[in-house]
């Protein structure tokens, strides 16, 4: 079982970062056992389609979940297909949010909350 | 000759230099008018040309051959704009933010990728008198304008003095207007705005190699800003246009300057002097 939390740093005690496409890190966790890792995002210095390649880096991590604060329509269609669940945190660190997974507090995202990001 | 008439700023002017050039340009020789500005294409309410072409613009896309694809992810890492993305399952297209280079079909070792096609805009032509006038119309939501430009400006006529009549902006689009002209007119206001986007404007044109000079529209007579400006960049102010009640008056209703004050016909034709003067000698870089 893997989650991808957005983040402003590098590690579990890090902001967590609200946007997916151009968060600056992902900080990958296994809820059960506790091990994390943390993963650069490629989409801050996309021109466009950040959301997109960002979605393409989960599908690569071969995570089950994401948790983040925004998502536009494209991510949210390739996380989907992929049967990738997304999951809307708050404000708070890294650990924070991943606590309020486990404890399944952290409302199901099924339709895109924010609008499509920059085009080309 | 290829004349495009740019300005940086919106609303300084262009199609009102643009069409009025054409005008008085078409009493001597061919004409053929380009509008370039298809996200908002409005030289027609002035020239009003009599349109008997319609031609859809399109552009290039992958079109994926699901059951020939082994899902090796070669074409989503060669996009540089991330319109493929390779699922467990199948490989999705995101077609907006596809810029039609190539790279994905010639490059699939799978050979399950083809080129389709997307529509982007509608090009209309027509004349009006002697005027040969095309146009583009971008289509509504859509954001890739450069390929409708060119497609536009293919359509100009050798032998004829083809104006083009640019977007606002320095960046791609106007580019795409601008690029391959012998000659750029800056139109400009005399205000703050016009001219710091007129210098972003003059260095864009610069970098381009395009010789370039200035019109001045809706001078009040204090144009001093823009007169330094020029003259610290070497730059000729070919043509000053007075701030008028009566031309505002008629371009509220579609009609030209030289229509209103037909005595402003001499300026243009100076202007037109001063452009196949210049046109073809290479602009100075700073």
């Amino acid at each position: 079982m893997k989650v991808a939390i957005c983040a402003q740093g590098t590690h579990l005690d890090a902001p967590m970062d609200l946007r997916f496409g151009r968060c600056p890190y992902f900080v990958v966790a296994d809820p059960q056992t506790g091990e994390w890792e943390h993963v650069p995002n490629p989409g801050p210095g996309a021109a466009g389609g950040a959301g997109i390649q960002a979605a393409q880096l989960m599908i690569k991590l071969k995570v089950d979940a994401v948790i983040t604060g925004r998502l536009g329509p494209n991510a949210m269609e390739v996380l989907k297909k992929a049967g990738i669940k997304v999951y809307e945190g708050t404000v708070g660190t890294v650990r924070q949010n991943l606590e309020a997974y486990r404890q399944n507090r952290l409302p199901l995202l099924t339709q895109p909350n924010a609008p499509g990001g920059h085009k080309p | 000759m290829i004349v495009a008439v740019a300005s940086g700023k919106g609303g300084t002017g262009k199609t009102t230099v643009s069409t009025s050039l054409a005008l008085v340009a078409a009493e001597k020789g061919k004409v053929c008018f380009l509008d370039c500005d298809v996200e908002e294409p409005n030289a027609h309410i002035i020239l009003k040309p009599r349109l008997s072409g319609q031609e859809a613009v399109r552009v290039r896309v992958p079109v994926i051959e699901q059951e020939r694809c082994t899902l090796c992810g070669r074409c989503a890492d060669v996009c540089a704009f991330h319109a493929l993305v390779v699922l467990p399952q199948e490989v999705m297209v995101f077609s907006p933010m596809c810029h039609g280079c190539g790279g994905c079909w010639h490059l699939c070792p799978a050979g399950a990728i083809h080129p389709g096609w997307r529509e982007i805009g509608q090009m209309e032509e027509g004349e009006c008198g002697k005027i040969r006038f095309v146009h583009g119309r971008l289509k509504v939501g859509e954001a890739m304008s450069p390929p409708l430009i060119r497609a536009v400006k293919q359509r100009a006529q050798a032998g004829a003095l083809n104006i083009v009549d640019a977007p606002p902006g320095t960046s791609c689009p106007v580019v795409a207007a601008v690029e391959g002209a012998d000659f750029c007119l800056l139109v400009t206001e005399p205000t703050p705005f016009g001219l710091h986007d007129l210098e972003l404007a003059w260095e864009m044109v610069s970098q381009l190699g395009i010789p370039c000079g200035v019109v001045v529209n809706r001078s009040d007579g204090r144009d001093e800003p823009v007169e330094e400006f020029c003259r610290t960049r070497n730059l000729p102010l070919l043509m000053r246009l007075p701030l008028d009640r009566d031309v505002a008056r008629g371009y509220a209703r579609g009609i030209p300057p030289i229509a209103v004050h037909p005595a402003w016909k001499g300026h243009f034709r100076e202007l037109l002097h001063a452009i196949s003067e210049r046109a073809g000698l290479k602009c100075a870089k700073s």
